[in-house]
């Protein structure tokens, strides 16, 4: 299959609307769908749930487009749904399965962990898993401590898989494009809170390469990196340092495996401070590792400790304070970036 | 044996005896490789159970997949693979199957249509399940085999993928077989039901007993079971009850079981039996017989030779094919 044109950022379009994120990541299933015979969609309430698919509506309307052979309504078992992906996928289909809650990847680690991620090592470089497994993650609906995890970190230590994490419309659709087309399994990470988020995306198509990381806004100060919501929560607080003559670069890794290092330890080399944010407990998350690999990379360049805002080392709690302080809101974010920037 | 009437050419059966004698060889041969420290890490030998995956694999096509177990050589020979290949990946060398990545568990041939071998017990029941469905969307007529153990067949897995499988009539045939341990645990003491086939009842599909020393039976049980895959009717469930002659892996002192039984089931040794079939019955000479095992000898010879001679993997090799 030939690839799209790749297009730079949505600015670049020239028929650009604003769509929300669920709607983002629907066109990216219809469009690779029409233009793949192989991708077809398995999950539990993915066909005729709610406005017709998915309980967040993501393949909303694509039952009624496809039929039942292309989006397959699954029984409540994730480790068959994750598992017979797999095994489609290494005999020559291209499936997305989704699974409801990442907390539900518990149900599922060996398909995707022992078999999905390991098959073409194991086997020596024969095997192709073109697997996309659709999940999302987070707080911010008071459903508890099994369903608002976040556990980007659990997939990231794996080899074998790559992890998409996209924080806006733009992004979710360019990339789950892109990880419908990669050979490998792929984690592609949503969240459940910017499903609604609106954001400009394209007329025309676009894919977005994997291991590429977006600068959000440009900035002198402070590298901020964050994930997901806290994209949208480190811009906002960008926006309010500015007013106190505090320059902050926002950057969204967008995927985690691979991780676009380059962009971020060119950041570090400019502004010399740097934090890190995400939702996930801080204990074992991803912003170690990021935190490591730019100690690795520009130690010599950093002008004061990095700092994590991460979520609280707690299963998420149901009572709406609660679950508001066990993880980052923006005026920790703004707190940590005053901490380190001189003033 | 009722076995008359089966449809089965001469040469077809030649084949399958070659089959079944190239396992036993090939396997007792990596004892010895084992043991002279050639071969490193576990191995789980097939020996005892080889009408299983001959006589199951002699009702496939070509195309058709299967996928294996952590006990998988015999699956592999059965299939179509090639022992030299095997064996250089047993040990461990740049010209295996695997270029010396994945060794006796993880053995595979995406040309033949298996899957691999797999180190998670249950761990082939949901790729071969996926297998199914892949080749029932694409409409190619294929169908999966799934090899377990009676310890398998106790995994999550089994029961969520039987359940899918038969609600899609996905081409897949769950093949248990029963060799009576799941490394010391006896079939007795570990699975509810005295009749494994009975499980079938509970996802709508045939499930059917086979002794699983009798090549030709095997061999009719699987015919039927690929016969309604391949006409849309679904997945079945197929138990041979059979025996392992070795211990779980090399080196397994085998407190759990006495020698007197051990005993009494190899006097029921598949690959005897079957010899002395093609004898009596007349469709094969002692001659013809006599030059299978000089010829299996040679090709393991030769297996091994070429295992013994073929490089090891580059260090460089070290971080290639983690990705597409």
């Amino acid at each position: 299959m030939p690839d799209a044109t790749m297009a730079a950022s949505p600015g670049t379009s020239t028929a650009t609307r604003e769509i929300t994120y669920v709607m983002a990541l629907n066109e990216a299933l219809r469009e690779e769908m029409r233009r793949d015979p192989r991708v077809f969609v398995m999950g539990e309430d993915v066909a005729i749930w709610g406005n017709r698919g998915g309980v967040y509506g993501v393949t909303q309307g694509l039952y009624d487009e496809f039929g039942p052979e292309r989006v397959r309504d699954t029984p409540i078992s994730e480790e068959a749904i994750v598992g017979t992906a797999v095994g489609a996928a290494v005999t020559g289909m291209r499936p997305v399965a989704e699974i409801m809650y990442i907390d539900f990847m518990a149900l599922a680690m060996d398909p995707l962990v022992n078999q999905g991620a390991k098959l073409r090592y194991m086997f020596g470089g024969k095997a192709r898993v073109p697997v996309v497994i659709r999940t999302q993650e987070g707080t911010g609906r008071g459903i508890a401590a099994q369903h608002s995890q976040s556990l980007e970190a659990w997939f990231v230590h794996v080899p074998g898989i790559k992890v998409c994490v996209p924080s806006t419309p733009y992004d979710a659709k360019g990339l789950l494009k892109t990880a419908i087309r990669d050979d490998n399994p792929v984690m592609f990470i949503e969240h459940k809170m910017l499903y609604a988020t609106r954001g400009p995306v394209p007329e025309e198509e676009y894919t977005i390469p994997f291991g590429v990381a977006d600068v959000k806004r440009e900035g002198r100060d402070v590298t901020f990196i964050g994930i997901h919501t806290m994209v949208i929560k480190g811009l906002a607080a960008a926006e309010k340092l500015a007013a106190e003559g505090i320059s902050v670069e926002v950057i969204d890794p967008r995927t985690l495996v691979p991780l676009d290092i380059e962009t971020i330890v060119n950041s570090v080399k400019k502004t010399g401070r740097v934090v890190i944010a995400h939702e996930a407990c801080e204990r074992g998350g991803v912003a170690g590792e990021i935190a490591m690999q730019i100690m690795e990379h520009a130690f010599d360049y950093l002008d004061a400790p990095i700092v994590r805002v991460a979520g609280r080392n707690v299963p998420i709690p149901y009572n709406q304070r609660l679950e508001r302080a066990a993880v980052p809101q923006e005026e920790d974010i703004i707190a940590a970036i005053r901490r380190i920037v001189p003033r | 044996m009722a076995v008359k009437a089966l449809p089965l050419a001469k040469t077809t059966m030649l084949e399958m005896y070659d089959r079944m004698l190239t396992i036993r060889r090939f396997e007792l041969r990596v004892i010895e490789l084992f043991r002279e420290g050639v071969i490193r890490g576990s191995t789980h030998t097939y020996i005892g159970m080889e009408a299983n995956a001959v006589g199951c694999c002699t009702a496939l096509r070509t195309d058709d997949y299967i996928t294996s177990t952590h006990r998988g050589h015999g699956h592999c020979i059965a299939k179509g693979g090639d022992v030299r290949l095997m064996m250089a990946e047993l040990l461990g060398k740049a010209t295996g199957y695997c270029k010396g990545k994945g060794g006796s568990m993880h053995i595979a041939d995406l040309d033949m249509g298996i899957l691999g071998a797999n180190g998670i017990v249950g761990g082939g029941i949901g790729i071969a399940t996926g297998a199914a469905l892949s080749a029932k969307m694409r409409g190619s007529g294929q169908v999966c085999v799934c090899f377990f153990g009676e310890g398998g067949i106790n995994q999550g897995t089994f029961h969520e993928n039987a359940n899918l499988a038969s609600i899609w009539k996905l081409p897949v045939i769950y093949f248990c077989e029963n060799n009576q341990y799941a490394m010391s645990m006896s079939v007795k003491r570990a699975t509810a039901v005295a009749d494994i086939a009975s499980r079938a009842a509970a996802y709508d599909m045939p499930g059917v007993n086979v002794d699983g020393m009798d090549v030709l039976a095997v061999y009719e049980a699987t015919r039927q079971a690929v016969e309604r895959a391949r006409a849309g009717e679904g997945p079945s469930l197929i138990v041979a009850t059979t025996y392992r002659f070795e211990g779980h892996n090399i080196g397994d002192p085998q407190p759990y079981r006495s020698r007197d039984e051990v005993e009494e089931w190899r006097k029921r040794d598949a690959i005897e039996r079957f010899g002395r079939f093609l004898i009596d019955e007349g469709i094969a000479t002692r001659a013809e017989i006599e030059a299978i095992h000089q010829a299996v000898d040679q090709k393991i010879d030769e297996a091994v030779e070429f295992a013994r001679q073929s490089p090891e993997p580059e260090l460089s090799s070290l971080e290639d094919d983690v990705y597409a």
